[in-house]
């Protein structure tokens, strides 16, 4: 459980040139293996020296899994672009702001240059009681020592808990979620297409991971349909600080319609639970409704309905409710 | 193969954290070979029944009992059932995701459990007033019994006694089920102390992290033994020559030539028509 900013410890590192020889390095290391993509979120574990695994696969050097390219009447962008590529990309800028906004609000320019769309996505949770070793329930034990009665839990979930109270801080995937992206992920046993809200999973499912992702499993590239393609877009990030830092609560919002009525919308959250949550029910009352006050206020209770706060997150309630209210009506609406 | 896992409390105590799911594959291999191999044996196994010869003289003899003889109360059918149902849920909710099926599990594992739970009180309760609570158990009593069951395994014809109301292997399994349901329930309970359950206050730290160590083992180890026991137990009601057992599970009564065949009238006594005439002229 100690927190060793030190040297880390001894693993075998792998620097693939192709997919084809990444997933065979999975494959073969199975449950041993770690993806390296950018490397922020994974050199935070391996020199807390709270992760070990025996064999590091590096993307890095891998070209086709890099850049971002027009697919179809869409994009595709590759696991490993940069978060600093992703916000210049003329399309992205033209027709994905809601991309570019949440991708630019992900902490600090040098962290943008060197993470990457893949590894924002599927980085770990910041609880810090998982993250300085403790054995709760998402490193196998059978406790969530964030969700005790003297637990410090201000940056937990306010829903969709089950046993463990960690939440998901990608920036960047409830804009996806909003733009209805698909994750493509490649195995040995062939490629599979997901949408982006069925990527993330909450403990229910499974208490030790926060994606699909599986051993052997690697997400290739990130796909964007045209659909929402210029669309009205809203994100807005509320962290503790305006430098940089984690979102205590986020939100993504991508609607379109005639006039001021809404006729399609996808809006989702996070920093509220342990994955990303796509809020349906509020998409489906707003929908065919003007994009009024009124509308925002019914969106902002729907959000929040079942929200459970712990001793110290309570203000994300009201949070959560004024920012949908904001995603709908726009901030000068709350 | 690991038996059990471990990890480390806050302190940096090495604490138990749960059983190795390697045990969960074992209880499933161990459950498919017993049936493998029990269904090879029976195909060339001696019947256990008494002769036709032998059954036909006791109708004879017993022919002032009710062609229908009462095994299992609707009571008694439907806490089996409720408790069955509720035993599967609990089974694939708890090993499916471990099978990689994954979905959120939980809430449907301790409702489920909660159902188990009451259904074993009722029963308590049901056996322990209406029903001859004895009838179920094992005792030194059955030692002969059980010499002769094995012998007749073996294809000896062993005049020796036949069971009463119950099979002695009926018997040896309600005392297994006995055990690990127990301990599975009480152990389950006190780990509902830990999830969100609209019936506790969550308290995780309701005990030392050692003694919830033991209480997440306790629970594994009695859910594996569980998957062994129920993969047994349901081989056994399709079998062929156990389906009349399992058949008066769900109507509730077997013939009188059944009773004859496989019971000792002694040791498990019914009731005459001309009796139970007489008790209800008499208004007993």
């Amino acid at each position: 459980m100690a927190v060793i900013h030190d040297v880390m410890p001894s693993f075998g590192l792998y620097q693939p040139a192709s997919v084809a020889d990444a997933l065979n390095l999975l494959d073969r290391h199975g449950r041993d293996a770690w993806i390296l993509a950018g490397g922020l979120d994974s050199f935070d574990w391996l020199k807390d020296r709270i992760k070990r695994p025996k064999a590091v696969v590096d993307l890095s050097g891998i070209s086709e899994l890099q850049g971002i390219r027009e697919s179809g009447d869409g994009l595709e962008i590759g696991a490993m672009t940069t978060l600093t590529e992703v916000v210049r990309h003329p399309a992205v800028r033209e027709r994905y702001s809601l991309l570019l906004e949440a991708a630019e609000h992900a902490a600090s320019p040098q962290i943008r240059n060197q993470g990457t769309i893949g590894g924002n996505v599927s980085q770990d949770t910041r609880c810090w009681y998982y993250r300085t070793g403790w054995f709760c329930y998402r490193a196998g034990g059978n406790i969530c020592y964030a969700d005790t009665p003297t637990a410090m839990n201000r940056e937990h979930a306010i829903l969709g808990a089950d046993r463990c109270v960690a939440v998901n801080p990608s920036d960047t995937a409830p804009a996806l979620i909003a733009l209805d992206a698909s994750m493509v992920v490649r195995s040995k046993s062939g490629e599979r297409v997901v949408p982006a809200e069925e990527y993330f999973i909450g403990p229910g499912t499974d208490i030790t991971r926060m994606t699909i992702l599986q051993p052997g499993d690697l997400l290739t590239a990130i796909r964007i349909p045209g659909t929402w393609g210029g669309a009205r877009f809203y994100f807005e990030k509320v962290r503790d600080r305006n430098v940089w830092d984690f979102a205590l609560v986020s939100v993504a919002s991508a609607m379109s319609g005639n006039g001021e009525t809404i006729e399609r919308v996808r809006i989702a959250v996070n920093g509220v639970a342990a994955r990303p949550l796509r809020l349906r029910a509020v998409e489906d009352a707003v929908r065919g409704k003007a994009r009024s006050e009124e509308t925002a206020k019914l969106a902002g209770d729907l959000a929040i309905q079942g929200a459970l706060p712990l001793q110290h997150n309570a203000y994300k309630v009201p949070l959560m409710r004024n920012l949908v209210k904001r995603a709908i009506r726009g901030a000068e609406g709350a | 193969m690991d038996i059990l896992t471990w990890g480390h409390s806050p302190w940096g105590e090495r604490i138990l954290a749960h059983i190795s799911w390697n045990l969960f594959w074992a209880s499933l291999f161990a459950g498919i070979v017993f049936f493998v191999a029990h269904a090879s044996y029976m195909v060339l196994s001696a019947h256990r029944k008494r002769s036709a010869a032998e059954t036909d003289a006791l109708e004879i003899e017993h022919r002032d009992l009710p062609p229908q003889i009462v095994r299992h109360s609707l009571a008694a059918r439907l806490f089996h059932w409720v408790m069955a149902g509720a035993m599967f849920v609990l089974l694939f909710t708890a090993f499916l995701p471990v099978a990689g099926i994954k979905f959120p599990w939980v809430t449907w594992h301790w409702m489920a459990g909660l159902v188990m739970a009451g259904s074993i009180l009722f029963h308590i309760i049901h056996a322990s007033v209406w029903l001859d609570f004895w009838s179920i158990w094992v005792g030194p009593k059955d030692i002969p019994e059980f010499r002769a069951e094995i012998l007749r395994e073996l294809g000896h014809d062993v005049p020796g006694p036949k069971p009463g109301k119950y099979p002695l292997g009926n018997r040896l399994y309600h005392m297994a089920i006995v055990l690990a349901g127990l301990a599975v329930v009480i152990s389950g309970i006190t780990m509902m102390v830990r999830v969100r359950t609209p019936f506790f206050t969550r308290n995780p730290y309701l005990l030392r992290d050692t003694t919830w160590g033991l209480v997440y083992v306790t629970h594994g180890l009695a859910g594996v033994a569980l998957v062994g026991l129920v993969i047994a137990h349901v081989y056994f009601a399709v079998r062929p020559e156990k389906w009349w057992i399992t058949k008066s599970m769900l109507l509730g009564w077997i013939t009188r030539r059944q009773y004859l065949e496989h019971h000792d009238p002694h040791r498990w006594a019914v009731e005459s028509i001309a009796a139970k005439a007489e008790a209800q002229r008499s208004g007993q």
